[in-house]
């Protein structure tokens, strides 16, 4: 009996499983692929949109100009959509694509919890305050 | 150049970018930045903006491929995660202090000399170490597949690798740049993880950290729509197919292309640091 003991005694010590339900595993990674495909059609729409209005005209990013305030806040961005602009649904997309790994850390958070993981809610959770602190303290939402 | 060429050129050097980025666990600014502002003068904030997209859409479009295979340890990269948003705090602090340019030369020669280890598979007397206590405590220990099935792995030298990745927050906040090279030799090297598990999870890691700065640049108005565009998608599209090509690929092989980078990413650090520019 002990010979057998030993090696689920080892096993139980030394590998525990990340995530024991693989499930959640594979939720997370079909909400990443999701969440990158909404993303990436937004900005391929407006790409379409701005190529087909200004193909022709000379590319210039020789002289940092800055972006228009159309361009830098969350507002703004929401306008130029609404005004049906090329420019404003790529940085729609963009913030999109931006908050994937946001998501995805509040999504650890819950995994964690499920699996009465204390230590590790407490670790995600300051990375997310961490993370959400400098994206909404950024000025962006204004 | 017109925008409509200039559009596709960058998009096709972004799917290389992607492509590179996620084999290696760097991102895909490594690529991006010097094409930008050496052949196309883009100005250096524009690129750096663009990078940053660039970092994420490589972290996100290859974590789907990571996730459900079961390479990235969420555990490692959560942890590790809260030493490198302190460190880059830190470093943003400590950028008024010290010259960049001493910096980007010391990085630049530890790269190329990481370069050289990097390229070296581990004995396998490295890779039956016995757990670490303070990692089993902290659960770090985990299992990865490798050749059909799963292989476990001990993670090593904690307070080492915590140390480092504060360092690698702390270079990004400063530089800009190069913290993914730093997060993969900081696992790979010093805490002894596997070197798929490694790349994959510094993956995760770099998209967590360039979302925390992303706010702040596009508040600024680096992030052009025209030129993140093409970066985007193309980027995409290159991890997207480098995740396919990781979960099959030999570490012998993956181990050359990440020295190769890396031996690049040297040479930048020490350009900027010796010429002030990227």
């Amino acid at each position: 009996m002990p010979a057998t003991q030993v090696p689920t005694h080892q096993s139980h010590e030394f590998t525990p499983q990340p995530w024991r339900d693989r499930r959640l595993e594979r939720i997370l990674g079909n909400l990443l692929r999701i969440g990158v495909l909404i993303s990436a059609a937004i900005v391929l729409s407006g790409g379409c949109v701005y190529i087909y209005r200004h193909a022709h005209e000379p590319a210039d990013y020789h002289v940092f100009r800055g972006e228009p305030s159309d361009f830098r806040t969350i507002p703004g961005v929401f306008q130029s959509v609404m005004n049906g602009r090329g420019r404003g649904l790529i940085q729609l997309g963009l913030l999109f694509l931006i908050a994937t790994p946001i998501v995805r850390v509040a999504f650890s958070i819950v995994g964690f919890a499920i699996e009465r993981d204390r230590l590790y809610v407490m670790f995600t959770a300051f990375v997310l305050v961490i993370l959400l602190y400098s994206f909404l303290g950024s000025g962006l939402t204004f | 150049m017109t925008i409509l060429v200039f559009t596709v050129v960058v998009a096709i050097a972004s799917l290389v970018a992607g492509f590179l980025g996620s084999l290696t666990g760097l991102g895909g600014g490594v690529v991006l930045v010097p094409l930008l502002t050496v052949f196309f003068h883009v100005d250096i904030r524009y690129a750096i903006g663009a990078s940053l997209v660039s970092v994420i859409a490589t972290s996100s479009g290859a974590a789907a491929a990571y996730v459900k295979e079961g390479f990235s340890n969420i555990r490692i990269a959560m942890f590790l995660e809260i030493a490198t948003t302190l460190g880059a705090l830190c470093g943003a602090f400590l950028a008024t202090w010290i010259s960049t340019n001493v910096l980007a030369i010391i990085f630049g020669f530890m790269l190329l000399y990481s370069a050289f280890l990097s390229r070296k598979p581990r004995t396998d007397a490295q890779r039956s170490l016995p757990p670490d206590p303070l990692a089993t405590r902290l659960r770090l220990n985990g299992t990865f597949p490798d050749l059909g099935r799963k292989r476990s792995y001990n993670v090593q030298h904690v307070p080492a690798g915590f140390g480092l990745m504060y360092g690698a927050g702390a270079l990004s906040g400063m530089l800009g740049i190069g913290s993914g090279a730093v997060k993969v030799l900081a696992m790979d090297q010093a805490m002894q993880i596997p070197f798929k598990v490694s790349t994959t999870t510094s993956n995760f890691m770099i998209g967590v950290t360039a979302a925390a700065s992303a706010g702040v640049y596009l508040s600024r108005g680096y992030v052009d729509p025209g030129l993140s565009m093409p970066v985007m998608l193309g980027v995409l599209v290159g991890s997207m197919l480098g995740s396919r090509i990781l979960i099959k690929a030999e570490t012998k092989s993956l181990r050359i292309i990440f020295s190769a980078v890396i031996l690049v990413l040297g040479l930048q650090m020490l350009y900027k640091g010796f010429w002030g520019k990227i």
